[in-house]
This record gives C-alpha cells, sequence and structure tokens, in this order.
C-alpha cells in the first residue's frame, strides 16, 4: 500500500469491480441484453456512435451550452453578487428576490424557457445560466459581506479610491470562494444540461440518451450515461486546477 | 506651531436596543451612552504622545476620531489648523487588530502604499528600506499568516512608515506579542521616531511603554472619560524606570490615579 503506483490504481479497483458485478448481474438475471445489455455491448455501442462522429458532436453540443451558460453566469453573476455585498440598498432591493427565485428548479423554467425562446439553443442556454447565476450571486455575495471590516478602514487609511477597493481589497478576498463556487456550479450545470436537452433540443447528450431510448438501444443510452460521467468528471478536474492558481496561494497560510 | 489641536471633544454612541426601533433621531440624547466627555489638548509636531486608561474608557474611540475614521458628536479637531474631515493617507493607523491584508506578500503590503509613486526605483528602495528597519528582510514574499505575530505588527509599522505620514497612530500596538518581542518592537518604535520624528499618537495599557517612550502622557478616567492626567517627559533617552528615580516615582503615581496601588 506504500508503493505510489499500486496507491494511483486503487481508485480503479472499484470500477473493475462494477465491471464483474455488471457481467454477471446481465449473465444470471435472465434479462434480455435488449433491456440490459454487457459491458462488451456497450462498447460496441460507443464504437458505432464513436465512429459515426455522433458521440463527439453530441458531447461538443452540451459542453458548448454549458461553457456559454456558465460563462453568462460568471459575467452577470459576480459583479452582482459584488454590488449585493457592498451596497445596502441594493441587497435590500434585489437580494429577496434573488433568494425567492433561487429555490426553484432550473427544471421547472422548461416550459418557459421554450415557450419564449423555441426550440434550440437558447432555452438550453437559458436553463444553464439559471442553474449556474443564482447559486452564484449567492456565494459571491456572502463572501464579500464576510471580508473583514478592517480591509476596508486599511484601504480607505492609504486612501483607496473605489476601484482600488474593489481590486485589491474584495476581489482577491473573495476569489477563493469563488473559484469554488465556479467548480461548484460547472458540475449542477452539467446535470442540468442532460435533463434540458431531453426536452428542449434535439441534440446533446441529453438528447442521444432520449433518443436511444426511444429506439430501445440501451447500448446507446449506457454509453450516453457514461460518457457524461467521464466528461463531468474531466470538468471537475480542470476546474480543481483552479485552486492551484497563485492568486489564491495566501489562503493555503491563513488559518 | 501647534500641529493637532483638540478642541472639547465629545463622543456619545447610540445605545443599541435603540436603534432602528426609534430610528435615526439622533436628538433622543437619552439614548446616548457619552464615551468621551470634552477631550482637549494640543499636540506638538514630532511629539510621541501615550494614552492610558481603564479598559472602555474611549481611547481607541479618541484615537479613531483624530485620524479621522469616526466622528465626534461634538467639538473640533484641528490639523495644522485645517479640521479632518476622513480618513487620509497623511495619518496612517496601526490598528489594535492586524490590518495587513492577507492576500498579499509583505512586500506588496508595504507595496501598496506607495503604489501612486511614480518613480518606480524610489518605490522599490523605500520598501526596501522600510522592511530592512523592521528587520524583515528575507520576509518580503511571505504572506501575512506565514509569519509570527510580531512579525506581522512589524510589517504593519514598516507599511505605516513607509508612506511617510505626517502623523502616526497606533492603538496597542504591542498587545497580544509575547514579553521579548514586545520590548524589541518597542525599541524599534523608538528608534524610527527618533530617526523621522513623526508626530505619534498612541494608545497603550502598559505604563512601563508610555515612560520608556512618551514625551507626553496623557490619562483617560472612567467612561465618560476626561483627561484626568497630562505630563510632559523631560527625561533623557535611553530610559530606565528602575534606574531613574523620577520615572518610577511617575510610575507609581500613575498606578495610583487609575486604581492600582502598585508593589514594585
Ligand atoms: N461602534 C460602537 N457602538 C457603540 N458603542 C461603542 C462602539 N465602539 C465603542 N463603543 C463603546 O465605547 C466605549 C469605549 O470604547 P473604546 O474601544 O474606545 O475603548 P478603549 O478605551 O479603547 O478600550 P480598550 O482599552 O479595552 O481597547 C466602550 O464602552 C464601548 O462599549
Ligand atoms: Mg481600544
Amino acid at each position: 500500500m506504500h508503493n505510489p503506483i499500486v496507491r494511483k490504481l486503487l481508485p480503479f479497483i472499484s470500477f473493475f469491480l462494477l465491471l464483474i458485478i455488471w457481467e454477471l448481474t446481465v449473465r444470471f438475471s435472465g434479462w434480455s441484453t435488449h433491456v440490459f445489455p454487457t459491458p462488451i455491448e456497450v462498447v460496441n455501442g460507443a464504437y458505432e456512435l464513436s465512429s459515426d462522429g455522433k458521440l463527439f458532436k453530441d458531447s461538443v453540443a452540451s459542453l458548448y451550452r454549458v461553457t456559454v451558460g456558465f460563462y453568462l453566469a460568471v459575467i452577470i453573476g459576480v459583479p452582482l453578487g459584488i454590488i449585493l455585498g457592498r451596497v445596502r440598498v441594493a441587497n435590500q432591493i434585489i437580494n429577496p428576490l434573488i433568494q425567492f427565485l433561487r429555490p426553484i428548479s432550473p427544471l421547472a423554467w422548461i416550459p418557459l424557457a421554450m415557450l419564449w425562446f423555441g426550440i434550440g439553443e437558447s432555452p438550453a442556454i437559458f436553463l444553464i445560466f439559471l442553474s449556474c447565476f443564482f447559486p452564484l450571486v449567492t456565494s459571491t455575495m456572502i463572501s464579500v459581506l464576510s471580508i473583514k471590516p478592517i480591509y476596508f478602514q486599511v484601504a480607505s487609511n492609504f486612501g483607496f479610491t473605489r476601484q482600488e477597493v474593489i481590486k485589491k481589497v474584495v476581489l482577491p478576498a473573495i476569489l477563493p470562494e469563488v473559484i469554488t463556487s465556479f467548480r461548484m456550479i460547472v458540475g449542477i450545470a452539467w446535470l442540468v444540461v442532460v435533463a434540458a436537452e431531453m426536452i428542449a433540443v434535439q441534440s446533446g447528450l441529453g438528447y442521444l440518451i432520449l433518443d436511444s431510448r426511444n429506439a430501445l438501444r440501451m447500448d446507446y443510452v449506457m454509453v450516453g450515461m457514461i460518457t457524461i460521467g467521464l466528461i463531468g468528471l474531466s470538468l471537475d478536474y480542470v476546474m480543481k486546477q483552479l485552486t492551484e492558481l497563485d492568486e489564491v496561494e495566501w489562503r493555503k497560510f491563513s488559518s | 506651531m501647534n500641529k493637532i489641536s483638540i478642541k472639547n471633544i465629545k463622543k456619545g454612541y447610540k445605545e443599541r436596543r435603540n436603534q432602528g426601533r426609534k430610528g435615526s433621531d439622533a436628538s433622543v440624547k437619552g439614548d446616548d451612552i457619552m464615551v468621551l466627555d470634552g477631550i482637549s489638548l494640543e499636540i506638538e509636531e514630532g511629539e510621541m504622545v501615550c494614552f492610558l486608561g481603564p479598559s472602555g474608557a474611549g481611547k481607541s474611540t479618541l484615537l479613531r476620531i483624530l485620524a479621522g475614521h469616526d466622528q465626534a458628536t461634538s467639538g473640533e479637531v484641528l490639523f495644522n489648523g485645517q479640521p479632518v474631515t476622513g480618513p487620509s493617507a497623511d495619518n496612517i493607523f496601526v490598528y489594535q487588530q492586524n490590518g495587513l491584508l492577507p492576500w498579499y506578500t509583505v512586500w506588496e503590503n508595504v507595496e501598496f502604499g506607495l503604489r501612486n509613486l511614480e518613480d518606480e526605483e524610489e518605490k522599490n528602495n523605500r520598501i526596501h528600506e522600510h522592511i530592512a528597519l523592521v528587520e524583515l528582510s528575507g520576509f518580503e514574499h511571505h504572506y501575512p499568516h506565514q509569519l509570527s505575530g510580531g512579525m506581522q505588527r512589524r510589517a504593519e509599522l514598516a507599511r505605516a512608515m513607509a508612506v511617510n505620514p505626517d502623523v502616526l497612530f497606533m492603538d496597542e500596538p504591542f498587545t497580544g506579542l509575547d514579553y521579548l518581542t514586545h520590548l524589541k518592537i518597542r525599541e524599534e518604535v523608538i528608534n524610527m521616531h527618533t530617526f523621522y520624528q513623526k508626530t505619534t499618537l498612541m494608545v497603550t495599557h502598559f505604563i512601563e511603554d508610555a515612560l520608556v517612550m512618551a514625551d507626553r502622557i496623557v490619562v483617560l478616567g472612567e467612561r465618560p472619560a476626561k483627561v484626568i492626567m497630562v505630563k510632559k517627559l523631560d527625561f533623557s533617552r535611553p530610559r530606565n524606570i528602575e534606574k531613574d528615580k523620577g520615572l518610577s516615582e511617575l510610575r507609581d503615581e500613575i498606578f495610583l490615579l487609575l486604581g492600582v496601588s502598585y508593589v514594585a
């Protein structure tokens, strides 16, 4: 167990076990492989879906929606969160509305989104935006509110302008928490995009799963699920790299 | 010429439970807790003044008002004849709590006071000089949390001194330090004061600090605070309380004044 190579391999044990249990279950359950395909059939399905480029295209479509929705939420959500954390009146006017809308699942917006934006990219992106926006505004606001007042006193003592306060006090102070929120909301967005694609659009991994179910191709359904899992894992890995930025290094030392 | 004139400063705080309920009707006098009850003082340029007094007397409040971080209920503070209207980079405040920005290194913390300096070379020299002055050379690129409490205090002093303020305000700069660090940083403050001759206003709980450092000691009484003693110290430096009879007598006098019968 002290061997680093062995330790790196440990996480794969559970995946390997899962494969064996899967195979055994299919074999002894007596279910038709149409209902419950074997791992080998899923690999074949993956090969078929990859070779005509469909799997790739659908993955890109989903990733595209998540990216655009995420960036929109960041561009609007972070500044709004800062304003809500710094300007009391704005907080009193806007925050109750945001806290009221926040617990409404983005999926509940699907009917309205489709009515407003039709079928296509826009409703899906809108839903991703919603799923990222509310948590992001809220967490940004909370981090701004929890900045110690003494730092603002120091800033005013050294004659900081309003812009300097934002740039040199607020942004650096909240960056570690904001990055954590980024990581969290990308996860949420990835959950929501699949659901949105099952209803509002005709491409993407969610649509792939729905379409394959209609065609009774459970092997394709499983390929879709596995792809979602793998991409989700990679997204989280990428977002995790942000926590290694120099700009948030100071956080490692603070208690 | 008088540098700072404090003219009959009074300060009351609204009692908390009445805030909001009765609105912000400042005229409801009965709700005020009086903290400062008519403080007047003239402070010379370059003078080191130490404020002593019981806890909760209003020392921090007074210092904040003088530095423009808080407003007096009545009375006036003049800097060279000009009324103080708000915080300014000419008066740097070293707070009772740690005021270093944790996301900046020691170097960057000292630098941001000098951020408007055009000349890069002069800026770097000044940062170097002041970090060296507080003996933190080698720790320029450490974050505050990587430093000990005493080192953080020193970094904060370096940051304050580097902007070359007209007046330096220090609210219990030695509190929370171990005894030896306390003495060392005190030495540094004394040296800096001898070197730069900045008007320095310091609040402390340690009577010995005041005796060793101050040109003048001001003692505030219990809340609502009035000045109950002002003493000019003409003793030669470096001072030694044990060896200088005048100093030890003054110490006993102040202890008595603050309600402690001191046994040496
Ligand atoms: N923002 C505030 N609102 C209401 N009361 C306050 C406020 N700040 C201070 N006070 C009150 O004013 C009094 C003086 O406070 P201050 O901090 O000036 O005392 P101090 O002399 O510095 O005490 P210490 O030596 O313990 O630091 C205290 O009784 C405190 O309760
Ligand atoms: Mg105090």
